[in-house]
C-alpha cells in the first residue's frame, strides 16, 4: 500500500507552484530586506481549549485526529501493559489520553429485606472509577518555554496560543526543561522542539482544532477563551449540584505561582490523580531572586576581594 | 432482531440514539456503548447532564461503566436472568404503568387452558421429550379465542383472570427473586433492586427510560429471548413508542440495519418477507400467500392456528402486495400473472444455509467457492481456525477488501495452516473502494437512510462493492443469455439495469423505493403497492425515500431540529420518516399525551388527524377510539389504540404466541458452555440451541473443571477488525491481550504484562495479561467465578499482530436467529507461553510521512514534521 495513495488529496506536490518572494537585486536592497522585520499579523481574539474530563470516554479520537491533521508519524508499537500505549506527550504525540484506575474495596453487602432503605441504596457511590484525561500543551499565558527560548522560536501567535517555529529552533532544549508539565519534547528525528500548535493552520482558516472537532462527546471544546472559561465555571456549578463535590477547574485562574492557561481542564478529583500539579510553579518567578542574589553575591565578592586586597597592600 | 420483531413487529431499534437525551434513565446492558458507539454515546451523556441516571450492567468495568452512575457486574450469559429479576420486581411492587400496559400490550389477553410452563424442567407445554423439539407451532401457546368467525382473543381488562397474560407473567417470573438472580448473575441482591427501582422511578406518565443493548445480548444461545425480556420490561414500564424511552438496538456497523432490511440472509427476502421453503404447501404463489407472514415450512403443514390470522389482520395482510411488487422489481416484464410473477424463480429453502453451516459444508466440499465482501471471517468468525480451514477447502475464494486480510492470505500466512503448496484454493483479492471513495446510502441504527457522496477517487483499480457485483451480474447475464434451460430463467429474467458499465447507486435506490410499471413514476407511500403487477418495489419499507427523480430524500442534510431532537428533514427514516417507532403509544387511549413533558403525538379533534413532533407511524386520520367493524381486514382491523399494527391484534406481545421457536416467554438457561449448573431449571442450556457438528468444534460439558473460567470476547474502541493495518491505530493498541482480575492473576501466578495461554475445548491462544481491578471475581452459587475478557480484534496480518480470540469460540447458535454464542464460553488460563509459539510477524510499518515531497518554497527546517521520509 503506497502511502501516497491514501492521501491523494494532500498531495501538495501536485498543486500549482506558489510564486516565491521577489528576489532583491543589489546589495542595498538585499540588506534592506534582510534587516526589515516582517509585518506582525493582526491580533485575533484569544482562543483556547476546555477539556472536560466528566465527558471524556477515553476513546483517543483526539490523539488520532491530531496525528492525522498534523502529519505526525506513529510511534513504534509498544504495549505498555495498559490501555494507555502512548505513554507521554512527545515530539510525535501532541495529545495523550491518560488512564487512571481508582478502585478500592467492593461495595458492602446490603441484604434485601422488606422496608429496606431504598434512598440510601440508590445514593450509593460507584465501586470505583476509571479516569481519563486527554492531555496536551496548556498554552500558558506566561509560558516558561517561551521565556526560556533563546532564539525566539517559541512564540505566542495572534490567537495567544504558543507555537514552535522549527526554522528558528536550534534544538537547544531549554524549553523542554523549562516546561513544568513535560509537554515540549525534542525530536530525535530533526532535533527541533515540537509540541501541540493548537492547529495554528486550522485557526487561520477559521476551523476548530482537530482534537475538538473529532471529540464525539464534546469533552474537548474550543472557543474564545473568555467565554470558554465562563462556560466551564457554569459547568462546575452544575456538577457540584449533581453531587460531584470535588469538581474544579485547573488552569482557568491565575495563581500566585502560575499564570492562567489557554488550554484548561475540568477535573473531578485532585489534579495529582491525573498527573497534573495542583500548584504549578513557573520557574521564572525564582529568577528575580536568583538575579538579585547573584548581584548581591557578586558585590559581596568584589567587596571582600577589595577588603582582602586592601589588607594585603603594604 | 427476531426478539424485537416478535415483541413489537419490526426488527429494528425503536428510538434514535439522539432521543436518549430525552431519557430520565438509560440502562446500557449487553453493550459497551461508549467504546463501540462513541458518537452516539454523546446523547446519554447529554441526558446525564440533564439529570438522568446511566446504569451499566456488564461483566467488565469498561469505558461505558466509567461514564455511568451505576455499574453492576454480572456473569457473562446471565443478562436474561438479571432482566427477569427486574421484571419480577416491577410486577411484585405493582410499579408497571397500568394504563399503558392495558391498552398497548396483550397483558389482558387470556391464554388457552392447556398452556403450561414446567417449573422443574424449564420447558413449555408442547415439548416432545422424544424428539427434543417443541411440536411444530404448539397450539397451547395460542390465545383463547372468542367463538365466532373473527378469531378474536378473549380478554380480561381487570387482569385478574389467572390465565390472562399479566397473571401468567407474574407466575412465570415469580421465582426470579433478587437472591436467586444475584446468585446466578454473581451480583448483590441489592443490585437487582437498585436497578429495578431506578428504572421504575424513572418511568411512567412523566418520565421515560431507555434500554440500549448490542452484541452482548445477541451473541448468546438465548440472545433473542434476552431481547424479549428487555421488551417485556420496557412494555411493563410503559417506555415503548415514547420520547426518551424505547429499546436502542445498537448496530455493530454503519449499515447493519440496511443489510438486515435488504438482507444477505439465507432465509429472508428483502424487508423480512419469509423466503419460501421447498415444500408442497408453498409450491405456488397462492399457497405461499395464503399462509401469511407467519407461515413457513416450520409449521410443517399445520393448517390452523392463530398465526393464520396474520394473513387477514394487521400490516402483514398486505403480504401479497409486498411480494408481487418485489417480484416485479426483480423480474420486470418477465413477471406476469400467468407465471405467478416468477415465484418459481425464487430460491427455495432446502436446508440450513445459515452462516456457520456454510463453513461446515465447505469442509465437506459441498460448497466450491465463496465471495467475502468486506468480511474477514478468518478473524471475526466463531471458531475462526475452523473457518480458515474451511476456506482452504474451497476451490476458489474471492475476497473484496481494503487490505490483504487474514482471510485473503489464508492459503499461505496462517501460522496454524498447512504448507502453502498443499492448499488448492485459488484466491482472488479484489481491491475495493473505501466509504469515502464511493457514493451510496447507508441505513444506520436508527433506520435513518443517509446518502454520502464520493469525496475522493479510489486509488488504482479499486472499485466499489456495487461496481464489482454489478459487473459480475452483467457477465452472468451475458453467459446465460442464450440458454433455454428453465433452471437458468432466474438469471435470464433478472432485471439488471443500473447503468451501462458503471452502476448508478441512485438507480438501485429507485428500485428499492419502487415505481409504477406503466408510467415509471416513483412511489410515494406504501399504500401504492399492489398485488396485480402494476407496481415494482424492491423494498417495501423504503417506499417514500425517493418519491420523485429529483427528490432523493436520503440526500437531505441538516434541517431544523425540534424541541425533542427530531430532525425530520435530515435524511429519511423508514417507515414513512417516523423517527420513533410505535409512536401511537406516546398518547393515551383518548389520543392525549401522557404528560406535557413527554408529549410526542396527539389527536387533533378539530382537524380530525394526528399531529405532533414526529411523523405518525400509523394512519394519520385513524381516530384514537376507532373500533374495527366486524370482519374488518388489514390495517382496518387494528383498533385506534393498536400501536403495533404489524401484529394481528395491534398489541405489543408480552407473551409471544408465535414467532420464536424456543418459547413464548424468556427462560434463563445457562450458556452452551458454563462452569455452573442451571440452578433454576433442570434443562441446562437452551433446549433448541444449534451446535455445528465437527470434530474441531468440541464443546465443554457443563461444569467441567478443565475449563473453570468464564470467557467473554469484545472489541476495543481503537480498532475494528482490519484496522491493524493502520499505524496510527496500531500504536494505540498494538497487541493482543486478555483482561483478568487481580484475584485470578494471583491464583495463576500471573503479573501484569506477563504472557498467558488461554485455552478452550477448541484450542489455545497466547496473549499478554492485563491485570486490573476493573475485573472483579463474582460469587455465583457460592463459588467464585472469574471472568476472562478476551479482545477479539487481532490476527496474524497487520502492523499489530496477535492470536485470534475466535480461535477459542465455538460454532454454537441461538435457535431463532442463528447468531453465534461468542460472548460466553468456558476457558482455562495459565501463565507462560505456548509450547510452540506461533511465529507472528507484523507487516513492515507503512511510514506515515503522508506527503513525501517537501512543501514548495519552504526551508527544510520549517517543513511540517511528517513531510520527510522516516530515516532520511
Amino acid at each position: 500500500m503506497a502511502s501516497s495513495d491514501r492521501t491523494r488529496e494532500l498531495d501538495v506536490a501536485a498543486l500549482p507552484p506558489v510564486p516565491g518572494p521577489e528576489r532583491p537585486t543589489g546589495l542595498l536592497a538585499f540588506l534592506r530586506q534582510g534587516l526589515a522585520r516582517g509585518e506582525a499579523p493582526e491580533m485575533r481574539p484569544a482562543v483556547g481549549l476546555f477539556t472536560d474530563v466528566s465527558l471524556c470516554i477515553g476513546c483517543k479520537a483526539c490523539e488520532v485526529a491530531c496525528k492525522e491533521w498534523n502529519l505526525l508519524p506513529s510511534n513504534p508499537p509498544e504495549w505498555r501493559e495498559s490501555y494507555d500505549n502512548t505513554g507521554c506527550l512527545s515530539a510525535t504525540s501532541w495529545r495523550h489520553v491518560k488512564f487512571v484506575e481508582d478502585f478500592g474495596a467492593p461495595l458492602p453487602p446490603r441484604p434485601v429485606v422488606p422496608g429496606m432503605d431504598l434512598t440510601a441504596l440508590l445514593a450509593e457511590p460507584k465501586e470505583g472509577q476509571w479516569h481519563f484525561l486527554s492531555d496536551s500543551c496548556k498554552h500558558c499565558i506566561e509560558a516558561p518555554c517561551n521565556l526560556a527560548c533563546p532564539t525566539g522560536a517559541m512564540i505566542h501567535t495572534e490567537f495567544s496560543t504558543v507555537i514552535v517555529q522549527p526554522d528558528v529552533c536550534t534544538g537547544c532544549g531549554s524549553c523542554t526543561s523549562a516546561c513544568p508539565f513535560g509537554v515540549v519534547a525534542q525530536s530525535s528525528h530533526d532535533g527541533h522542539a515540537h509540541k501541540c500548535v493548537l492547529c495554528y493552520d486550522r485557526l487561520r482558516d477559521d476551523l476548530e482544532p482537530a482534537c475538538a472537532k473529532s471529540c464525539p462527546t464534546r469533552s474537548i471544546r474550543f472557543g474564545p477563551v473568555e467565554s470558554l472559561r465562563e462556560e466551564a465555571r457554569a459547568r462546575v456549578q452544575s456538577l457540584h449540584a449533581r453531587g460531584y463535590g470535588k469538581a474544579r477547574l485547573w488552569g482557568a485562574e491565575r495563581s500566585g505561582t502560575y499564570s492562567e492557561t489557554h488550554a484548561f481542564y475540568l477535573l473531578l478529583e485532585e489534579p495529582e490523580l491525573y498527573g497534573l500539579p495542583s500548584r504549578p510553579v513557573n520557574p521564572w518567578i525564582h529568577l528575580t531572586g536568583d538575579y538579585l542574589r547573584g548581584a548581591v553575591g557578586l558585590l559581596a565578592a568584589v567587596a571582600l576581594l577589595a577588603v582582602a586586597m586592601g589588607r594585603m597592600a603594604p | 432482531m427476531s426478539g424485537l420483531g416478535t415483541s413489537f413487529g419490526f426488527g429494528a431499534a425503536t428510538n434514535p440514539p439522539r432521543d436518549m437525551a430525552n431519557s430520565d434513565c438509560v440502562l446500557v446492558i449487553g453493550s459497551n456503548m461508549a467504546e463501540s458507539h462513541p458518537v452516539g454515546f454523546h446523547w446519554p451523556l447529554v441526558a446525564r447532564d440533564r439529570g438522568a441516571t446511566i446504569v451499566h450492567v456488564d461483566p467488565r468495568f469498561t469505558r461505558t461503566s466509567a461514564a455511568a452512575d451505576v455499574h453492576v457486574a454480572i456473569r457473562p450469559g446471565t443478562d436474561l436472568a438479571f432482566l427477569a429479576g427486574l421484571i419480577r420486581h416491577v410486577l411484585e411492587t405493582g410499579q408497571d404503568f397500568r394504563d399503558y400496559v392495558l391498552h398497548f400490550t396483550n397483558a389482558a389477553t387470556i391464554l388457552r387452558s392447556d398452556y403450561d410452563f414446567d417449573e422443574a424442567t424449564g420447558l413449555f407445554s408442547g415439548w416432545n421429550p422424544e424428539t427434543r423439539r417443541y411440536d411444530l407451532l404448539p397450539h397451547s401457546w395460542d390465545y383463547d379465542l372468542e367463538p365466532g368467525p373473527d378469531k378474536v382473543a378473549r380478554t380480561d381488562p381487570t387482569l385478574q383472570d389467572p390465565r390472562c397474560v399479566y397473571q401468567v407473567l407474574r407466575r412465570h417470573f415469580a421465582r426470579n427473586t433478587p437472591e436467586v438472580v444475584a446468585s446466578t448473575c454473581g451480583c448483590r441482591p441489592a443490585d437487582v433492586v437498585k436497578v429495578a427501582e431506578l428504572l421504575a422511578r424513572n418511568s411512567g406518565r412523566d418520565r421515560t427510560s431507555n434500554l440500549a443493548f448490542a452484541l452482548g445480548f445477541t451473541q448468546h444461545s438465548t440472545g433473542p429471548q434476552t431481547i424479549r425480556a428487555a421488551a417485556i420490561l420496557q412494555l411493563l414500564l410503559g417506555n415503548m413508542g415514547r420520547p426518551g424511552g424505547g429499546i436502542t438496538a445498537l448496530r455493530g456497523h454503519a449499515n447493519v440495519q440496511g443489510a438486515t432490511d435488504i438482507p444477505t440472509l439465507w432465509n429472508v427476502l428483502p424487508n423480512y418477507l419469509p423466503l419460501p421453503h421447498a415444500v408442497p404447501e408453498q409450491a405456488t404463489l397462492a399457497a405461499y400467500l395464503a399462509g401469511g407472514h407467519g407461515s413457513n415450512a416450520r409449521r410443517g403443514g399445520v393448517t390452523d392456528g392463530l398465526w393464520q390470522e396474520e394473513a387477514h389482520r394487521g400490516a402483514w395482510s398486505a403480504l401479497p402486495h409486498y411480494l408481487v411488487s418485489l417480484l416485479k422489481a426483480w423480474y420486470g416484464e418477465a413477471a406476469t400473472p400467468g407465471n405467478d410473477f416468477g415465484y418459481d424463480w425464487l430460491p427455495k429453502i432446502t436446508g440450513d444455509f445459515s452462516y456457520m453451516s456454510l463453513f461446515e459444508k465447505m469442509r465437506r466440499k459441498e460448497i466450491e467457492g465463496a465471495f467475502l465482501f468486506g468480511q474477514n471471517v478468518g478473524v471475526s468468525g466463531p471458531n475462526a481456525r475452523l473457518e480458515r480451514d474451511a476456506l482452504r477447502s474451497l476451490r476458489w475464494l474471492v475476497v473484496l477488501d481494503l487490505f490483504e486480510t487474514e482471510s485473503a492470505s489464508v492459503w499461505y500466512a496462517d501460522p496454524q495452516g498447512p504448507a502453502p503448496a498443499s492448499v488448492g484454493t485459488e484466491v482472488f483479492l479484489l481491491p475495493v473502494a473505501a466509504g469515502t471513495e464511493k457514493s451510496g446510502s447507508i441505513t444506520n441504527t436508527e433506520r435513518l437512510v443517509q446518502w454520502h457522496e464520493k469525496a475522493v477517487e479510489p486509488p488504482g483499480e479499486c472499485r466499489s462493492d456495487l461496481a464489482w457485483i454489478h459487473d459480475l451480474g452483467l457477465r452472468l447475464k451475458t453467459l446465460y443469455a442464450a440458454s433455454t434451460l428453465p433452471r437458468d430463467a432466474p438469471i435470464r429474467n433478472l432485471t439488471w439495469s443500473y447503468g451501462e458499465s458503471e452502476p448508478d447507486p441512485e438507480l438501485v435506490l429507485r428500485e428499492l423505493n419502487g415505481y409504477h410499471v406503466a408510467t415509471g413514476e416513483h412511489l410515494h407511500s406504501g399504500a401504492e403497492l399492489a398485488h396485480d403487477g402494476s407496481v415494482a418495489c424492491g423494498s417495501r419499507l423504503y417506499v417514500g425515500v425517493y418519491p420523485a427523480p429529483a427528490a432523493n430524500l436520503a440526500r437531505r442534510i441538516g434541517g431544523p431540529v425540534n424541541a425533542l431532537g427530531v430532525f425530520s428533514e435530515h435524511g429519511w427514516a423508514w417507515p414513512g420518516n417516523s423517527r420513533i417507532l410505535y409512536n401511537r403509544c406516546s398518547a393515551d387511549a383518548d389520543g392525549k399525551p401522557w404528560s406535557e413533558r413527554k408529549k410526542l403525538l396527539w389527536w387533533d379533534e378539530a382537524a380530525g388527524h394526528w399531529t405532533g413532533l414526529d411523523a405518525p407511524q400509523f394512519p394519520v386520520t385513524k381516530r384514537p377510539d376507532h373500533r374495527p367493524a366486524p370482519g374488518a381486514r388489514g390495517i382496518e382491523a387494528i383498533p385506534g389504540d393498536g400501536a403495533f399494527h404489524a401484529h394481528l391484534d395491534g398489541k405489543a406481545w408480552l407473551f409471544a404466541p408465535f414467532g420464536l421457536v424456543d418459547g413464548p416467554l424468556p427462560v434463563h438457561y445457562e450458556p452452551f458452555e458454563s462452569p455452573f449448573r442451571n440452578a433454576l431449571f433442570s434443562e441446562q442450556c437452551d433446549p433448541l440451541k444449534v451446535i455445528v457438528e465437527d470434530v474441531e468444534n468440541a464443546i465443554a460439558p457443563a461444569a467441567d473443571l478443565r475449563w473453570p473460567l468464564v470467557a467473554t470476547t469484545y472489541h476495543l474502541t481503537e480498532h475494528f477488525i482490519s484496522t491493524r493495518m493502520d499505524g496510527w491505530l496500531v500504536e494505540l493498541q498494538p497487541t493482543m491481550f486478555v483482561e483478568i482480575g487481580e484475584e485470578l492473576a494471583a491464583a495463576r501466578g500471573v503479573a501484569n504484562g506477563d504472557w498467558v495461554v488461554v485455552s478452550s475445548a477448541r484450542g489455545e491462544i497466547e496473549a499478554r495479561a492485563l491485570v486490573t481491578p476493573r475485573m472483579k471475581p463474582l460469587v455465583v452459587h457460592g463459588r467464585l467465578a472469574h471472568v476472562v475478557g478476551i479482545v477479539n480484534q487481532f490476527g496474524y496480518r497487520g502492523e499489530g499482530v496477535g492470536d485470534s480470540a475466535n480461535d477459542l469460540t465455538a460454532m454454537s447458535m441461538s435457535p431463532d436467529s442463528h447468531i453465534e454464542s461468542a460472548k460466553s464460553f468456558t476457558c482455562e488460563l495459565r501463565a507462560g507461553r505456548l509450547a510452540h509459539p506461533r511465529s507472528l510477524v507484523p507487516l513492515p510499518r507503512v511510514p506515515e510521512p503522508l506527503v513525501s515531497d517537501p512543501v514548495p518554497g519552504t526551508p527544510w527546517a520549517a517543513q511540517p514534521f511528517g513531510r520527510q521520509r522516516r530515516g532520511e
